[in-house]
């Protein structure tokens, strides 16, 4: 997701000797760990890359409030009520730091919602599927919001400071999404039989969409390496499935839960989990658009924007006519 | 301005400082839209201190602050460059870079 | 202090029913918001209508905590919250009001706040320490919640011609049910006469105060009708309560027993 399925412009990284003086000062830059900031010279594909990956990853966390806010107004206590409206609110938070993010760019808000509206920009594919159950906002939690730990960490010392610190701030308040899924995950494993059935079939049906949550294997792709090289994608989607995986697996045994792969095992000499990989053909179907929410998700991003549409205008129009007194009594 | 040409406005874009209860200065925090200033620090409220107290919030339209653009001008295309010279490898840099 | 007096008597509603009004007004109206979530008008306007019910949240578990405390029953704050029917519920009909369109919720809530700021400012005083904390800890949060729907409400007010049309008729759709508030007849005299809550008089004087001013500023129309719709606080609600609270009930109904 974020990071792992932008596809990079151009024919992979250009040989320093074919640089220009100023690509040549540019890419120093970032290898030697500095930030790049909204007014510094930059190679167009690096900024064309920059908002593509950083608008698919705010609509990530704007259209990422969905399935959980569905849940919201069927909570089972007050507390868990009030947990889930923080976590669920922190993603509209998330998504704002990241719009703003992108806005440094030269492309605004609104044009980057019209582009999630058309549908020429995406979402992470995992926002397609359902939450069926209060487990899934166990599962959630733990696996979705595990697997976007996992790759916002890095992302932290991407070279572009915008992006760099909103991931900051980010990775500060995300900790606890992490945690209070698992915590969810806690209570239903070890609660009654139904519960228990409840949090064994979110497992099931969340496992595998989050492991596409990292894009398919890239490890030769010439997109990726351009990325890498301009440090907006720190790790390849390989590395950071398995290292989900290394750190999944041991907290369904403590959960007394099954991972739905009966061909899964430790592998002593790499010291790490073989895992059956998840069905591409299903990940490129639900991008596609063909998930079994994909309509509902985004009809009800356009719906919340067509419908606040005079909204907006109000408070633009009541603004006006504020500036237009304050003329006057000028 | 009409109803139409506001349908196709945006809510304008404001950067925010916070100063926090320890007295120091007022810290970039953040962006944010709104309709104008008072909105933007009510706004800022919700979404930057989460409405801790005793915090103080500023608010400036993003449009309103000029910033040194390194790569406009030659002249000032070099002291961008000042952090990059304190490092060896800006001596890797060709002669032929001469705007450099 | 009477105990499980549920249903409304001749002698009014007892301090459980009154401390049960408190915190119902504080959940229904969390539930409504919360609605909202994901589906705001603009990012800012949605992490800030998930603030307020989270503070409303906060104060339901204050408020019914206690009103478990006082019907010393053993029931929990969320037993109250999850496993009463429809008619033993006390809030006022103006909360459990459908969201409609953004106007529509943000002048239930702007309506609301102006009563409960009052309310709770009268409520610091209370000859009961234990609600003159809960309103303590409550007032600053609705403070807010006051500041920033009256400001609302004069912006869209005074905005667009659209937006002027939609508060005016959400104003004049909600008009109605702002009487129930501002009476305290359906308590026991004793409540106000010994002290634990405040003279109605006052609050509705602050209430009147504060929209009279505001809706002059918003340019919207305060509409003459004097009719009062009644019957939240007695337990008497709409339809539609019946369905927030099948919502919001469902898991601890289908799973009794369980702990989540």
């Amino acid at each position: 997701m974020y990071a792992q399925l932008v596809k990079t412009d151009g024919k992979g990284v250009k040989p320093l000797d074919e640089m220009t003086p100023e690509e040549r000062v540019f890419q120093q830059r970032i290898d030697d760990d500095q930030k790049i900031e909204p007014k510094d010279w930059m190679p167009d594909g690096y900024r064309k890359n920059l908002i593509r990956q950083i608008s698919q990853h705010a609509h990530s966390e704007l259209v990422g409030q969905l399935p959980e806010s569905n849940w919201i107004t069927r909570a089972p206590t007050l507390e868990r009520k009030a947990i889930l409206l923080a976590k669920v609110q922190d993603e509209a938070g998330h998504g704002l730091y990241l719009y703003c993010a992108a806005e440094t760019l030269g492309i605004s808000r609104d044009q980057m919602f019209d582009q999630l509206h058309s549908g020429k920009s995406k979402y992470s594919s995992i926002f397609n599927y359902p939450t069926l159950t209060w487990a899934d906002m166990g599962a959630v939690g733990w696996l979705v919001d595990g697997a976007a730990i996992m790759n916002q960490v890095p992302l932290q010392r991407t070279s572009y400071g915008p992006y760099a610190r909103a991931m900051v701030r980010i990775c500060k308040e995300e900790s606890f999404h992490q945690r209070q899924g698992f915590h969810i995950m806690m209570k239903m494993a070890n609660g009654t039989a139904a519960q228990k059935r409840m949090a064994q079939d979110a497992l099931n049906r969340f496992w595998y969409p989050s492991l596409m949550m990292f894009g398919p294997s890239d490890k030769d792709s010439v997109h990726s390496a351009q990325s890498m090289a301009w440090k907006i994608k720190i790790n390849t989607n390989d590395e950071l499935r398995q290292k989900f995986v290394d750190q999944t697996v041991p907290q369904a045994e403590y959960l007394g839960l099954t991972v739905p792969d009966k061909d899964l095992r430790w592998n002593d000499e790499t010291g790490s989990y073989v895992f059956t990989e998840p069905d591409w053909d299903e990940f490129y179907a639900v991008l596609a658009g063909n998930g079994p929410c994909n309509k509902e998700r985004l009809q009800a991003r356009v719906d919340a924007w067509n419908d606040g549409d005079w909204f907006r205008e109000g408070l633009l129009a009541n603004a006006a006519k504020r500036r237009a007194k304050q003329g006057e009594a000028a | 301005m009409s109803e139409s040409d506001l349908s196709k406005a945006e809510l304008p874009l404001w950067e925010i400082f916070v100063r926090g209860q320890h007295g120091l200065n007022h810290r970039h925090v953040g962006s944010l839209h709104a309709a104008d200033a008072e909105m933007a620090i009510n706004n800022a409220r919700d979404v930057y201190t989460r409405r801790n107290e005793g915090v103080s919030i500023w608010a400036v339209e993003s449009s309103r602050i000029a910033a040194s653009s390194p790569s406009d001008k030659e002249p000032l295309f070099d002291p961008a460059n000042s952090k990059v010279y304190r490092h060896p490898s800006f001596f890797d840099i060709p002669d032929e870079a001469g705007s450099m | 202090m009477s105990s499980s007096n549920q249903t409304h008597s001749e002698s009014g509603a007892s301090p459980f029913e009154f401390l049960l009004q408190m915190g119902d007004n504080c959940l229904i109206l969390a539930h409504r918001n919360s609605q909202w979530c994901g589906h705001g008008p603009a990012l800012e306007e949605d992490i800030a209508i998930a603030n307020i019910s989270l503070d409303l949240i906060g104060q339901t578990q204050l408020w019914l905590g206690l009103a478990g405390e006082v019907e010393g029953a053993g029931r929990s704050a969320d037993d109250l919250a999850y496993l009463r029917d429809a008619f033993d519920f006390r809030n006022l009909l103006l909360v459990e009001r459908p969201n409609g369109d953004f106007g529509l919720t943000l002048m239930r809530q702007f309506l609301f706040d102006a009563w409960h700021l009052p309310m709770l400012k009268g409520l610091q005083q209370s000859t009961d320490q234990r609600v003159a904390e809960i309103a303590e800890k409550s007032v600053r949060e609705v403070a807010y919640h006051l500041e920033r729907s009256s400001d609302l409400i004069v912006r869209l007010g005074d905005g667009s011609e659209q937006s002027h049309q939609r508060m005016q008729s959400a104003l004049d759709e909600l008009w109605s049910y702002t009487g129930e508030m501002l009476d305290f007849d359906d308590l026991s005299p004793t409540l106000v006469s010994q002290g634990m809550v405040p003279q109605a008089q006052g609050i509705a004087e602050a209430f009147n105060q504060h929209v009279s001013e505001t809706l002059q500023q918003a340019t919207l129309t305060q509409p003459a009708s004097e009719f009062v719709r009644r019957g939240g606080k007695t337990g008497i609600h709409s339809e539609h309560l019946g369905y927030v609270l099948a919502e919001m009930q469902f898991l601890q109904r289908a799973y009794p027993g369980a702990t989540w």
